[in-house]
């Protein structure tokens, strides 16, 4: 009897001992989430939230997504909401706006934004025209995403950005997101939108992981759309991206504060309708700007940012021109050291600030 | 039997159609219906096609034929407007298909969708659009559908997603909505029209493919009308038997003149989609009067005679009014109080259609994105700029 309530007693001992007992609490380590996975998660919050969403596109179901960015969801969610498609980029991106048009919440995947122009008069004249067109009538609440801009290797007609081409199209909205915050904030934001909304992601991006914010954690986690956000505070000059180019930016900046020039570096994280007062703001603080983008120069997204900041309040504090970084003017080359010199390099925003700045 | 078969050989004038059955009414002289015999569909990978003999009610009769009136009427007056300089840009007329507008919309639920062309004045009508409210919107006023934004091309209604401005596209758009209303299953349908040019667009044959896939509830209409803009489908089309361009998906060719003819083979056609068997195609054999639009005067690629013989021989109106004469369903004074009631709706239509105001200024750039808050559009310069509410 005696050695059965020791062998009781003991325990009860050890476990109101541990009742008694304050828990040393230390932060959590922050949580990492790749750019791939915050997509997902995003897309697997809202698919759950709406029965109306779905997505479609090639490879996007069985394949996991040729980038595996929608891995898992065809298997939780079947057919009837991942839909695998035809090579038919026309066909299904009307299928899409379509489905839209009759009051469903479709996501359409573009392999790559270049396919997208086998679909682009879908995208431009059934979806993003016809809100206003039909007098305010009819809304096409669509997504269409997919990687955009450079990759790796993949030559001329598999590397463009289409943020300029999509950026000019009233009608559309366009987000460009560089984390993984970004990428879980604005791709659910886009889904919730009644309107048609470009993602423009990036492929070399999927895989790198970022600090997942507590917040960003929650399944109501929005990222509004037209908002830019300051990613570093800076004081000598202003240094505007959007998508890849931003981390450049970052670390641009990184290297620059140790010489003691400042850079503040905004990340754009829409295209249209663009947070020009934000730029502007930060132009007035710093007197001085370089746009870093992708893109080729000719009539893009760092041209609209030079023309506006000249027509706004911010011209009058500029102590030297607007410079524009960005991708070499040619069809993107197949070699290693050609490709590396056709895309903005740390370097190469480097020198463009230190030009600016006169240094 | 005997008759159908004579029908087939002599032109239609030559040979009265009598009635096969006919009940007298309460309606005075008048019989309630008529049974009138129809062309036999051409059918590919069809056992059965839609019936051979169709049964018109007067009440039918009378509604038919107004609503033709009305589309044919409501398109003359657009081009009464155009050459006076009322209405710009692009107008594309239906008149001369009146017979499909009409007999598509009697096949059909009002909760059916429609998706067509621009060639859309017609439908618009049939789904429920006022004459004044397309009238106004061709000559770009406030109190358009559309409110002035969108023109002949682009006019929308409820369960009617346009006028399409770029050839084809309605194709992939159609099946989407056929798409959503198999999501839903809702047993609604998608219809979804095109001409024999846009046939050739490599998105109709994209749409075809994954509708058959997919078994998407969609009835694809491709109305024939013999040119697409100045070239003739055998210019364009190695096959021009177009119901049967849709390959593994059942396809009936259809008399696009004879409301009757359309009105059965779409019932049977929304019938085949409805019980989940995959889309169809149906090719309705019809013709323009007009030109491609009012830019065509529409003689450079075919003769004022075919034209005249299409109007003596086959316009759809007059088929129709001949029936409902014949089958003893209503009186010739009756069509022509009709036509009277029809005119002075159309008048009505065009006076407001001209006197609205145009749409104001300050409006140019509403409607730019839905349940947006507002903000600012840039306009012709940087100083001048305009207000976006949704």
């Amino acid at each position: 009897m005696a050695v059965v309530s020791a062998l009781v007693r003991r325990p009860l001992e050890q476990v109101s001992g541990l009742l008694r007992r304050r828990f040393h609490r230390s932060a959590p380590a922050a949580l990492q989430m790749t750019v791939r996975d915050a997509i997902n998660q995003g897309m697997d919050e809202e698919l759950e939230r709406d029965e109306k969403v779905f997505l479609l596109g090639e490879e996007v179901a069985q394949y996991d997504g040729a980038y595996k960015v929608s891995r898992g969801l065809w298997k939780k969610y079947g057919d009837k909401r991942i839909i695998d498609t035809p090579i038919s980029e026309m066909g299904f991106a009307g299928i899409a706006v379509g489905a839209a048009m009759a009051g469903l919440r479709p996501i359409c995947e573009f392999m790559t934004f270049n396919f997208s122009m086998q679909a682009i008069d879908q995208v431009i004249n059934s979806a993003a025209k016809t809100y206003y067109m039909s007098g305010g009538l009819q809304n096409v609440p669509i997504v269409f995403r997919g990687p955009n801009g450079a990759s790796a290797g993949v030559a001329a007609q598999h590397s463009q950005c289409f943020a300029a081409w999509y950026g000019h199209c009233p009608g559309l909205k366009v987000v460009s997101p560089w984390n993984a915050e970004d990428a879980k904030g604005l791709i659910k934001s886009a889904i919730r939108d009644n309107n048609p909304v470009v993602m423009l992601e990036n492929e070399l991006m999927y895989g790198v992981a970022f600090e997942f914010p507590q917040e960003a954690q929650s399944k109501d986690f929005l990222i509004p759309i037209g908002k830019a956000k300051i990613e570093r505070q800076g004081t000598h000059i202003t240094v505007v991206a959007h998508s890849r180019p931003v981390g450049h930016c970052v670390e641009a900046a990184a290297v620059l504060a140790k010489e003691g020039i400042e850079c503040e570096v905004i990340n754009m994280r829409t295209i249209r309708p663009m947070d020009i007062e934000t730029i502007e703001a930060s132009v007035m603080k710093t007197n001085h700007l370089v746009t870093v983008e992708g893109g080729w120069p000719q009539f893009g997204v760092g041209a609209e940012i030079c023309a506006r900041i000249m027509e706004g309040p911010a011209f009058n504090f500029l102590d030297a021109p607007a410079v524009r970084v960005t991708g070499t003017d040619v069809p993107m080359p197949y070699a290693k050291i050609l490709e590396d010199n056709c895309v903005p390099q740390v370097k190469d925003i480097i020198f463009a600030i230190k030009k600016t700045l006169n240094i | 039997m005997f008759v159908a078969a004579m029908s087939r050989v002599l032109p239609r004038t030559a040979l009265k159609k009598k009635p096969a059955s006919r009940m007298l009414g309460a309606t005075g002289n008048f019989s309630n219906q008529a049974t009138f015999d129809i062309k036999k569909c051409e059918l590919h990978r069809l056992d059965k096609g839609p019936p051979v003999k169709a049964v018109l009610t007067r009440e039918e009769g009378l509604l038919y034929y107004r609503r033709m009136q009305v589309i044919r009427r409501m398109e003359l007056k657009a081009d009464q407007l155009y050459k006076q300089k009322f209405i710009r840009g692009f107008c594309h007329l239906c008149d001369g298909q009146e017979a499909c507008n009409v007999g598509l919309e009697a096949g059909i639920q009002a909760t059916d969708h429609v998706i067509t062309s621009y060639r859309a004045h017609g439908l618009c009508y049939m789904r429920g659009l006022s004459v004044r409210s397309i009238l106004t919107e061709l000559t770009g006023r406030r109190g358009g559908c559309a409110k002035g934004k969108g023109g002949s091309m682009h006019m929308y209604g409820k369960y009617f997603y346009g006028g399409n401005g770029i050839v084809g596209a309605q194709g992939p758009l159609g099946a989407g909505i056929a798409l959503a209303c198999k999501y839903k299953g809702n047993k609604e349908i998608s219809l979804t029209l095109y001409g024999d040019g846009a046939a050739n667009q490599g998105q109709i044959a994209e749409a075809f493919n994954m509708a058959c896939l997919w078994k998407l509830p969609c009835v694809f209409i491709c109305e024939n009308n013999l040119y697409g803009m100045g070239t003739a489908t055998t210019r364009a089309a190695a096959s021009t038997e177009y119901y049967k361009r849709g390959h593994l998906i059942p396809g009936l060719r259809v008399d696009g003149m004879d409301v009757l003819c359309v009105r059965e083979a779409t019932k049977f056609a929304a019938d085949h989609c409805r019980s989940g068997k995959g889309p169809i195609v149906m090719e309705l054999q019809t013709y323009r009067y007009h030109g491609h639009s009012m830019s065509d005067p529409g003689v450079s690629y075919r003769s004022r005679e075919e034209i005249q013989s299409v109007r003596n021989k086959r316009d759809p109106i007059m088929l129709l009014s001949d029936r409902i004469v014949s089958g003893q369903l209503a009186s010739v004074e009756e069509l022509k109080e009709i036509d009277v009631d029809v005119k002075k709706e159309i008048e009505d239509a065009a006076q407001f259609a001209i006197t609205d105001p145009e749409p104001p200024l300050e409006e140019i750039a509403h409607h730019l994105y839905k349940d947006n808050p507002p903000f600012e559009v840039r306009g012709a310069n940087q100083w001048i700029k305009y207000r976006s509410i949704s």
